[in-house]
């Protein structure tokens, strides 16, 4: 890569950190929108609305992130056969670093065992980058910024379990709906949930949290996974768990599902939780770094 | 919603007035604490400032800084439970009066709100702009070897708004939530 494409990128990059960090995407705006109209005026969990609707406003106009914490720095690339992956990961790193210094992102990375923080967001693991090949002609990068407190709810369910069912789509249902309830307000509600059934502990993870790439208002693909989808906000937005876990209506703004094949002996329910400040943006790049179109 | 005024340092009687549902806003002195430094005091150290009257808050906010001047560039809760197993002897030991975070906190913090008097307020977490606007002042910082989210920020609020959801009389929206959704759920299991 030449020098004047990544300075391109890196700038493209930064820009990426900054909306994702600052300005929620279009769908969950609506989506919490919707809520808002879903409750009712003096309650704890139209309060709680209200004040999210302000935020979203004010970190937009302030270009101040949403939330302190920044969170975990998930990276989907999609490149062309042939692409350096290489220089893009660096250019990337270094974006982190200046983004860092203007205040888009907190520190936020802290060795598991000294705790100390890095200070720039970079260390093992960190940003967590998921590189895939493609045959279209060019980059596609999309960014979550997933925080602490969404991402402590999140759980895995092996079936079957006594108290939730068997290995059908009932087990599966109600280890989804504990999740839900487990999570009460600490995840930051009304949440979204990515889902994946089945896969290894990592694989069923990951095919969770790529769910949450998918925009609120598609449709699953697989008609049996889209109405479990729909069947899980609807018994959710009944559980009066509501906004913050104030109480209330609006517990729930999405549920993406996946799947993904098992081994015969394994059965799990993986459960991302994502919080109202659902931090996701991405964008296409031309050959030369720069931003051809943002994709939220 | 009244809303209750409330100027930090805070006694004991005023706190004893608070039930949950009240909407408050807080003016004065806030100590940031979160994981690290509650689990510094448990092991015994002894805090870099006076918290008698005082209101934790559990935040690791965004912090620039700009020549010698810190800038909060959002400051919005963190999920309390973690600290639940220390909050009560921070309650016992230094005489805070309050603690604010998100996502509401367990039985042993509810029975220290009772028993020495203080209360949890809960802010709307992710909302890190509108916490970070009533934040007019970052007047310092202690033990920042932990690391910024992670160190005691001294910040000035003015009107910095919450609702107590756990009071001194043993009561705990948190609860209640708890324990009728699951009761709801229960009732539409597959």
């Amino acid at each position: 890569m030449s020098t004047a494409t990544t300075t391109a990128l890196q700038a493209s990059l930064i820009e990426l950190i900054r909306v994702t960090s600052t300005v929620l995407p279009r769908d969950v705006v609506t989506a919490v929108a919707a809520g808002k109209k879903q409750e009712t005026a003096g309650t704890n969990a139209a309060y709680a609305l209200d004040v999210i609707d302000c935020n979203i406003g004010l970190a937009k106009t302030t270009s101040q992130p949403l939330c302190q914490d920044t969170g975990s720095i998930l990276v989907y690339v999609h490149t062309p056969v042939g692409y350096d992956q290489i220089t893009f990961e660096e250019t990337f790193i270094e974006a982190v670093k200046e983004a860092t210094v203007k205040g888009y992102l907190r520190q936020n990375s802290v060795d598991s065992i000294t705790g100390k923080n890095s200070g720039n967001n970079i260390g093992p693991g960190a940003p967590d980058f998921h590189f895939h090949q493609w045959r279209e002609d060019h980059v596609e990068v999309k960014l979550m910024l997933k925080g602490g407190g969404c991402e402590n709810v999140g759980a895995t369910y092996t079936l079957p379990n006594a108290k939730f069912g068997g290995r059908d789509l009932k087990g599966v249902e109600n280890a989804i709906l504990d999740c839900v309830l487990q999570a009460q307000g600490q995840g930051c509600g009304p949440g979204i949930l990515g889902v994946g059934i089945g896969g290894d502990r990592v694989s069923g993870m990951a095919c969770a949290k790529e769910q949450l790439l998918r925009t609120l208002d598609d449709t699953n693909d697989d008609p049996v996974l889209s109405e479990l989808e729909q069947r899980i906000i609807n018994k959710a937005n009944q559980s009066g768990i509501g906004p913050m876990g104030f109480g209330g209506k609006t517990t729930l703004m999405g549920c993406k599902i996946g799947k993904r094949n098992r081994v015969p002996a394994s059965f799990f329910v993986s459960i991302s939780y994502m919080c109202w400040a659902f931090r996701r943006q991405g964008i296409t790049l031309a050959a030369d770094g720069n931003t051809t179109k943002w994709l939220y | 919603m009244a809303v209750i005024s409330l100027t930090t340092p805070i006694t004991e009687a005023q706190i004893r007035t608070l039930k949950v549902g009240d909407t408050v806003e807080i003016t004065g002195r806030l100590y940031t604490g979160r994981d690290a430094v509650h689990h510094r005091l448990h092991h015994g150290e002894k805090p870099p400032v006076d918290l008698a009257g005082h209101i934790i808050y559990h935040c690791g906010p965004v912090m620039v800084k700009d020549r010698d001047k810190w800038l909060c560039k959002g400051a919005g809760p963190t999920t309390s439970s973690r600290e639940e197993p220390y909050q009560w002897e921070v309650m016992r030991d230094h005489g805070i009066r309050g603690v604010i975070g998100k996502g509401g906190m367990g039985p042993k913090t509810l029975e220290g709100c009772v028993k020495y008097g203080c209360v949890y307020l809960h802010a709307i977490g992710g909302a890190a702009q509108v916490a970070a606007q009533k934040i007019t002042r970052v007047d310092g910082v202690d033990w920042m070897d932990l690391g910024s989210p992670e160190a005691i920020w001294h910040l000035w609020v003015e009107k910095f708004p919450c609702i107590v959801t756990m009071d001194s009389h043993g009561n705990s929206l948190h609860k209640q939530v708890f324990e009728a959704s699951a009761a709801a759920l229960e009732k539409l299991k597959a």
